[in-house]
C-alpha cells in the first residue's frame, strides 16, 4: 500500500493528492533536491546513497545523456562533450564569459543577438544552451524525487544566486520549464540557508550567510523584517571554493615528492587526479582530525608516503581564508553595517566543515557561527521547507513570501504619463500608496487606469485594468486628496484601491499583473526600457509641459469668466492673447516653448491675481467689525 | 482493542515531533474520500478534542476520533522503506477490500 505522511493538523491530503514539492540547489559543482516529509526536511538520495549530484552533464556518442557522477568520471577524457559548471553560462552572452581559453567547450553565438539564450556550446549532440544542459540535470533530480516520493510533482522551489540578474533567473526558470518541472518559485541561495535555520521565525534580525562552495565563494547579508529577507548586499569571489584547498594540498604534497626525489619525472594525468583525490580525502579527514597521512603509487612507481597535520593544513590554506574575509568585508561595508548589528552567521557549502574557516569566520563576527545542519545541503532543506509552504501542505500564516515584482506597477496621470506605484523587483507581497489629486475644478470623477512596465508614457506600458473612483465632492482643482493603494499578494495578484481621503468613498479592481506576460515580453518590455531612456525623458517632459499649460489656462480660463470686471478690458485681452499663443504651442512638441509660454501666461496674470485677491479680501472683511474677526 | 505503533514508527514519529517543536502527539483517522470509500489520515496533534481517544505506544501518545476509531481500531501502524520511499503503513485488521494504492480501502 501507499506509504503515508505525517501531515501538519488538519491539513491531511486526499487520496492520490498528494503535494509533493521539492526543493532544489542548482549548484555550480553539486546539485542536490530536498522535501519535507512527515514535516521535516530532508535531502533525497539517490539509489547508492549519494546526495550530492555532481552539476555534470555527459553527452554519450550513442546518443544518451549521463549526468551526475558518471559523467564526472569522463571529464579528463571527454572535455568538450562533458559540461560541468554550467550554471556560470546561464543567462549569458558570449562576451559575458571570462577566460574563454581556460575552457574546454566550443562555444557559439546565435544568430539571435537580442535574446540572451543565444549562447549555445557545441557538442556531439550538436548545439546545446546552458538552459538545457541545466534542464539535464534538473530531469535527473526531478526523476530521483518522483522515485523517492511514489508520485508526480507539483512544483519545485530552485535556488539562485543572490546576485543574479533577471536574465540568469529566466534563464534558471526556463531550465525548469525544459525539464518540466512546475517553478513554485526561485528563492535566493542565502535566503534558503537562513529558512533552513528557521531564522525567518524571529521578528526580525541581520543575518551573515557565508558560502564556500566547490568552486565559488558567496557571502550575503540579509535583514528580515516582517517575514521578508531583504538582500542589503552580497559579495564573493567567483574563483574560489574548497578546490582551491584541495589544489594547495596537493602542491604541498608535490613539494614534499620533489625534496624526496631530485629527478622526479612530470605527473600523469591520471595521476593528478589521484592526488587531487588523496588531497581531498586528507583535507576532510583533518575536520576531526590532528594528521592525516597520504599514501599512493604513482604511475612511474614513486610511492607517496607523507603526514598533514591539521596545523600545516591550515599553513598551507590561510591565505584562502583569508581571501573570503576581504569580500566578506566589503559586503559588510556596503551594508553600512558593523560587526555588533550581526545577529547570526549561518555556514554554507561542505569547505566550511574545515575547524579553521570556522575559527576565521567566529573571530571575524565575535560570535560562534550556526553549523548544525549539514552544509552542503543546507541550501536544498531550506528551498524544500518553502516549496512545502508554497505547495499548501501547512497552514497560511506560516507563509513565508519572498518573490519579486517583475515590472514596475502604476498609474496613468494627466498627459498619458505613467506614475510608478510599485517598482520593479520590489518583494512579495507588497503594498504601496500614494496620493493623487483632481485636475480640474469640480471635478467628481477619476478614472484609474492601472499600467506595468519601465517606460514613462501610458502608450508604451501594458495596459492591465482601468476602474473609477466616482463621488469625488466638488473641489477646487487639487484639493480633492485621493490615496491610491497597490497591493500585490504573493502569488502575484494585484488589486488596486482608491479612496477619496475626505469622504471615504472608495473603488477598487483586481488585476492578475505578472502572468498577463510571457517571459519574453517582459525581457523585451525591460530591454525597450533601457533602450529608449532619453527618447522616454523627452517625452516625459513634454507631456508634463502641456499638463502644466492645461491646467494654468483652465483656472485661468475660469477665473476670467468669474471676476474680468475687476482689470481693464486691455488687459482681459493681453491675457486672452497669452492663452491663445499658449493652446497653440501646446499643440507642438516643443516642451521648452510650451515653459516659456507659461511662464509668459503667469507674468501676464499677476496683476489679475493680486486684484482678485484683494477683491476676495475685502468680501470677506465686509461688513465685520474687528473684534468678530479670526485673526 | 487498541491502536498500537510499531517500534520504528514510534521512534519515527518522536524524531518528527521533535522536529517539528511542538504537538502532542500524532492522530490516526479516516475521512470518507478516495477511490474505494475510506481514506487514511495522519497528522501531528497540537490541540485535543474531548471526545478524542488517546493510546499510548512506546512512548507516543496516538489520538483517534471515536467515529474513526469504529474504522481502525486494532490497528498497527509501521514505518517502512520501499525502494527509494518511505513512510507509514497502516495494518488495519477491519479492511475488506482497497483500492490497488491502498491510499483509500472500505470496511
Amino acid at each position: 500500500m501507499a506509504l503515508l505522511q505525517i501531515s501538519e493538523p488538519g491539513m491531511s491530503a486526499a487520496p492520490h493528492q498528494h503535494r509533493l514539492a521539492v526543493g532544489i540547489d542548482l549548484g555550480t559543482t553539486n546539485s542536490l533536491i530536498a522535501t519535507v516529509r512527515s514535516g521535516m526536511s530532508t535531502v533525497l538520495q539517490d539509489d547508492f546513497g549519494h546526495a550530492l549530484l555532481p552539476s555534470v552533464v555527459r553527452y554519450m556518442p550513442n546518443g544518451d545523456i549521463v549526468v551526475g557522477h558518471e559523467a564526472q568520471a569522463h571529464q579528463s577524457e571527454d572535455p568538450i562533450n562533458t559540461i560541468t559548471s554550467v550554471k556560470r553560462f546561464m543567462g549569458r552572452s558570449l562576451n559575458d564569459i571570462a577566460n574563454k581559453a581556460h575552457i574546454p567547450y566550443r562555444f557559439f553565438e546565435g544568430t539571435d543577438s537580442t535574446t540572451t539564450r543565444s549562447l549555445q556550446l557545441q557538442t556531439r549532440a550538436g548545439l546545446k544552451t546552458p538552459v538545457e544542459i541545466s534542464a539535464e540535470i534538473l530531469k535527473s533530480l526531478k526523476a530521483r524525487a518522483e522515485k523517492s516520493l511514489g508520485g508526480e510533482l507539483v512544483g519545485a522551489v530552485i535556488t539562485v544566486p543572490a546576485y543574479f540578474d533577471d536574465a540568469q533567473r529566466q534563464a534558471t526558470k526556463d531550465a525548469a520549464r525544459l525539464a518540466g518541472l512546475n517553478v513554485l518559485r526561485l528563492l535566493n541561495e542565502p535566503t534558503a540557508a537562513a529558512v533552513a535555520y528557521g531564522l525567518d521565525n524571529a521578528a526580525e534580525g541581520t543575518f551573515v550567510i557565508y558560502d564556500l562552495g566547490g568552486g565559488t565563494f558567496d557571502v550575503s547579508i540579509l535583514r528580515l523584517s516582517k517575514g521578508v529577507f531583504e538582500v542589503l548586499a552580497t559579495n564573493g569571489d567567483a574563483a574560489l571554493g574548497g578546490d582551491d584547498f584541495d589544489h594547495r594540498i596537493y602542491c604541498w604534497v608535490l613539494d614534499k615528492v620533489r625534496e624526496n626525489n631530485a629527478n622526479f619525472s612530470p605527473l600523469t594525468e591520471e595521476d593528478t587526479r589521484l592526488l587531487l583525490t588523496k588531497a581531498r580525502q586528507a583535507k576532510e579527514w583533518l575536520t576531526d582530525n590532528f594528521e592525516a597521512q597520504i599514501v599512493c603509487k604513482l604511475s612511474n612507481g614513486t610511492l607517496v608516503d607523507v603526514t598533514l597535520t591539521a596545523s600545516q593544513l591550515i599553513e598551507v590554506t590561510e591565505h584562502l581564508v583569508s581571501k573570503t574575509l576581504s569580500p566578506t568585508r566589503k559586503a559588510m561595508r556596503d551594508a553600512k553595517l558593523s560587526i555588533e548589528d550581526i545577529n547570526g552567521v549561518v555556514l554554507v557549502g561542505g569547505a566550511t566543515r574545515m575547524p579553521h574557516i570556522r575559527h576565521a569566520v567566529q573571530e571575524y563576527f565575535q560570535q560562534e557561527p550556526l553549523t548544525n545542519l549539514d552544509p552542503d545541503k543546507v541550501v536544498a532543506l531550506g528551498a524544500a521547507i518553502q516549496a512545502n509552504i508554497l505547495a499548501g501542505n501547512k497552514s497560511d500564516d506560516d507563509l513565508l513570501l519572498l518573490d519579486v515584482t517583475p515590472l514596475s506597477l502604476g498609474l496613468e496621470t494627466m498627459g498619458g504619463l505613467v506614475e510608478k506605484v510599485i517598482h520593479r523587483n520590489s518583494t512579495l507581497p507588497i503594498a504601496r500608496a500614494q496620493e493623487f489629486t483632481t485636475y480640474k475644478d469640480g471635478q467628481t470623477a477619476m478614472s484609474v487606469h492601472v499600467v506595468q512596465g519601465e517606460r514613462e508614457l501610458v502608450s508604451d506600458c501594458r495596459s492591465l485594468a482601468r476602474f473609477e473612483l466616482r463621488g469625488i465632492p466638488p473641489m477646487a482643482a487639487g484639493a480633492a486628496r485621493i490615496r491610491v493603494t497597490f497591493t500585490v499578494d504573493a502569488d502575484g495578484l494585484l488589486s488596486v484601491s482608491a479612496r477619496e481621503q475626505s469622504t471615504g468613498i472608495e473603488a477598487h479592481i483586481a488585476v492578475k499583473p505578472s502572468y498577463g506576460l510571457t517571459e519574453d515580453e517582459i525581457t523585451s518590455m525591460l530591454k525597450a526600457s533601457f533602450n529608449s531612456a532619453e527618447e522616454d525623458k523627452k517625452a516625459r517632459m513634454l507631456a508634463e509641459a502641456r499638463v502644466n499649460a492645461g491646467a494654468i489656462i483652465s483656472s485661468v480660463t475660469a477665473a476670467l469668466a468669474i471676476d474680468s470686471k475687476l482689470i481693464s478690458p486691455a488687459e482681459v485681452e493681453a491675457i486672452e492673447l497669452e492663452i491663445n499663443k499658449l493652446q497653440q504651442l501646446t499643440a507642438a512638441n516643443d516642451a521648452t516653448a510650451i515653459n516659456q509660454a507659461v511662464d509668459t501666461l503667469n507674468h501676464a496674470t499677476e496683476a489679475f491675481a493680486a486684484a482678485r485677491m484683494n477683491a476676495s479680501v475685502s468680501r470677506a472683511l465686509a461688513g465685520k467689525s474687528l473684534e468678530n474677526l479670526d485673526l | 482493542m487498541a491502536i498500537t505503533l510499531t517500534e520504528t514508527a514510534a521512534s519515527r514519529v518522536e524524531k518528527f515531533l521533535a522536529n517539528r517543536g511542538k504537538g502532542v502527539g500524532l492522530r490516526l483517522g479516516v475521512k470518507t474520500t478516495g477511490c474505494s470509500g475510506m481514506a487514511y489520515t495522519l497528522e501531528f496533534v497540537d490541540d485535543m478534542q474531548p471526545e478524542d481517544v488517546a493510546f499510548e505506544s512506546h512512548g507516543v501518545k496516538v489520538i483517534v476520533d471515536p467515529k474513526s476509531l469504529v474504522y481502525i481500531d486494532g490497528t498497527e501502524l509501521d514505518f517502512t522503506k520501499e525502494g527509494l520511499n518511505e513512510g507509514f503503513k497502516f495494518n488495519n485488521p477491519n479492511v475488506k477490500d482497497e483500492c490497488g494504492c491502498g491510499e483509500s480501502f472500505t470496511v
